[in-house]
């Protein structure tokens, strides 16, 4: 490409790149900015507003339980999705392709739609406000089983034959064979399920009714519709902040890992 | 069959079962459910659910809101998947011939509005979008103001962004291309490194132009992707309500309802709990095409892959 064309692209690029900041860079001024008033003649800089969020809601609360909910789903999903994808990848039995292909209806259909017919599930077995019933219908993964199985298949047998030979049981197999060989596939199915699950918010707005087992998102919709349009800017830009940073953060720590993730769900790998 | 083989079968079966009882529950016995219920009357006044057959369906077919909602859908679908996709690509192109130093620079500006939660997002946007105060109106002001002084016309209008029915659509659009483009960028980024290098090198060695090695090496080996990312980018846009809740509950007088929204409050603002299943059973049933696909997608993979 020729010299002139390059440095336009770059100037381009950049350009684009700051107006997709810009909306970040607008609520973090919003809640440090601070309006003048008797005392401060002047406007200022402050986290006053974050202290008045935490004074005037529950977020403590609401983090501890979007913190339970990411984590217990992640755990579960973990165990149901490995036991699965190793039946699946390893052993034959009658019927194991239509059930593979059952458990992949799980990705292909997307469960927010069904959040009416849930709803009456979750009601039934007399879970809603809780966090088990928020959490209880993302147990099983079939995008994990989905991923956890093309990553078996590719360890060689003579690796799990060799733990049979010193006598390693089922799960010894799958804890110190496959566990171990499988690594990158975990992180990379572990970032977009604590992703999914941080950032879920309808089905958990429906179930819960009490501040007692709300998540973060829903806490924060509850927050920030409590007041007239613009009448708490400050505090509402505090509060989607405090929501918002810990995935920040995690993607600052593991934005490898994330584009990994993205090619191990699109590509054949 | 042999012992062993029985034996497998067992521990086989012992093992998926788990991970088949949950998706059978929460995903398949649903469509089941959904079914059902939507063929009963079950709403505030009645305390038994009554069978009513398509007496549900038959209320939608007359009801303004459901074709509404149903319209609504169809073009911010249309819209939010030509313009994401579209701006992905650029990004994608862009992010994989910049500097290696600008690279993640940009990869993260692009990308992180997809990390963070939609409602986060629809708070950011809503203070974007205040009349008057907001930053889009303040931008605006800022720019229309001094140039209508100096030609004598009248300063600038304040933009009621989401409490007109006509310009609501076209800002919540724009919110949520801000928001799912990096998404898309990602999977574009990733089959652009997947394209050999080899390729481009015999095609310079020929003398092709930039436009001609993007129509005749990178668009041809970039479309199974882009056909991945059509599907997802298709489903998200009926499935993604979330945004509503905090910007417009779907007015001004529902110009920004969606089906999936629309079912919800059906559901949980008016407890109506059958024609909610009905309207379940309709998103199903237009986006039955989409999940056949996605499915068809990943089945294909693991043959390929076996």
């Amino acid at each position: 490409m020729k010299n002139g064309n390059k440095v336009f692209l770059t100037i381009v690029s950049c350009a684009i790149g700051l107006l997709w900041v810009v909306p970040y860079v607008w609520i973090i001024v919003t809640s440090v900015a601070l309006r003048p008033d008797a005392a401060h003649p002047f406007a200022r800089l402050g986290i006053d507003h974050f202290s008045d969020v935490l004074s005037q809601a529950p977020f403590g609360i609401y983090f501890l339980n979007s913190l339970v909910i990411v984590a217990g789903v992640l755990f579960l999903q973990c165990v149901t999705t490995t036991l699965a994808a190793y039946a699946v990848a390893r052993l034959k039995f009658w019927g194991r392709d239509f059930v593979f292909l059952l458990l992949l209806c799980q990705i292909a259909i997307p469960n927010d739609i069904l959040l009416v017919p849930n709803y009456l599930t979750v009601s039934k077995l007399r879970l809603t406000n809780s966090l088990l019933g928020i959490m209880v219908p993302f147990f099983a993964s079939g995008f994990g089983i989905f991923l956890l199985r093309q990553t078996f298949k590719s360890i060689p047998r003579d690796f799990e034959e060799a733990a049979e030979i010193d006598g390693a049981g089922l799960l010894r197999k799958l804890a110190y064979v496959y566990l171990p060989m499988s690594k990158p596939a975990y992180a990379a199915f572990g970032l977009a399920s604590v992703c999914a699950h941080w950032n879920d918010f309808l089905w958990p707005l429906i179930v819960t009714n009490s501040d007692r087992v709300r998540p973060m998102t829903v806490g924060l919709a509850m927050f920030a519709t409590s007041f007239e349009t613009g009448a708490r800017w400050g505090d509402v830009a505090a509060a989607t902040i405090l929501v918002t940073l810990p995935l920040v953060l995690l993607f600052a720590v593991f934005q490898k890992r994330f584009v990994e993730s993205l090619s191990f769900s699109s590509g054949i790998k | 069959m042999t012992r062993r083989g029985a034996r497998e079968g067992l521990l086989g079966w012992a093992l998926v079962f788990p991970a088949l009882a949950l998706v059978g529950l929460f995903t398949l016995w649903p469509l089941v459910q959904a079914g059902i219920s939507s063929l009963y009357r079950n709403d505030l006044s009645t305390t038994v659910p009554q069978f009513i057959g398509f007496g549900n369906y038959k209320a939608l077919l007359g009801d303004r809101v459901f074709w509404k909602a149903l319209c609504n859908n169809l073009v911010f679908a249309l819209a939010t998947v030509v313009l994401s996709m579209a701006i992905a690509l650029c990004f994608a192109l862009l992010a994989h011939h910049a500097r290696s130093g600008l690279k993640p620079s940009l990869q993260l500006a692009w990308f992180l509005p997809t990390v963070i939660p939609m409602v986060a997002a629809a708070n950011i946007w809503l203070f974007i979008y205040t009349p008057s105060y907001g930053l889009l109106d303040g931008t605006l002001k800022a720019i229309v103001d001094p140039v209508a002084g100096l030609v004598g016309l009248p300063g600038y209008k304040d933009g009621n962004w989401l409490g007109n029915p006509t310009s609501v659509m076209p800002s919540l659009i724009a919110m949520y291309v801000w928001k799912e483009a990096g998404y898309f960028m990602l999977f574009f980024l990733v089959g652009l490194e997947r394209i050999d290098r080899q390729y481009y090198e015999a095609a310079r060695l020929d003398g092709a132009g930039n436009w001609t090695v993007f129509r005749r090496i990178t668009a041809p080996l970039l479309m199974p992707t882009a056909l991945f990312v059509l599907i997802i980018s298709c489903t998200t846009a009926f499935k993604t309500v979330d945004h509503l809740v905090i910007m417009t509950q779907g007015g001004p007088d529902n110009a920004s309802n969606l089906l999936l929204y629309y079912t919800y409050q059906t559901a949980f603002s008016f407890w109506d709990i059958g024609k909610a299943s009905a309207l379940t059973v309709c998103l199903l049933a237009l986006l039955s095409v989409l999940i056949a696909l996605n499915l068809r997608y990943f089945d294909r993979r693991i043959h390929y892959s076996d």
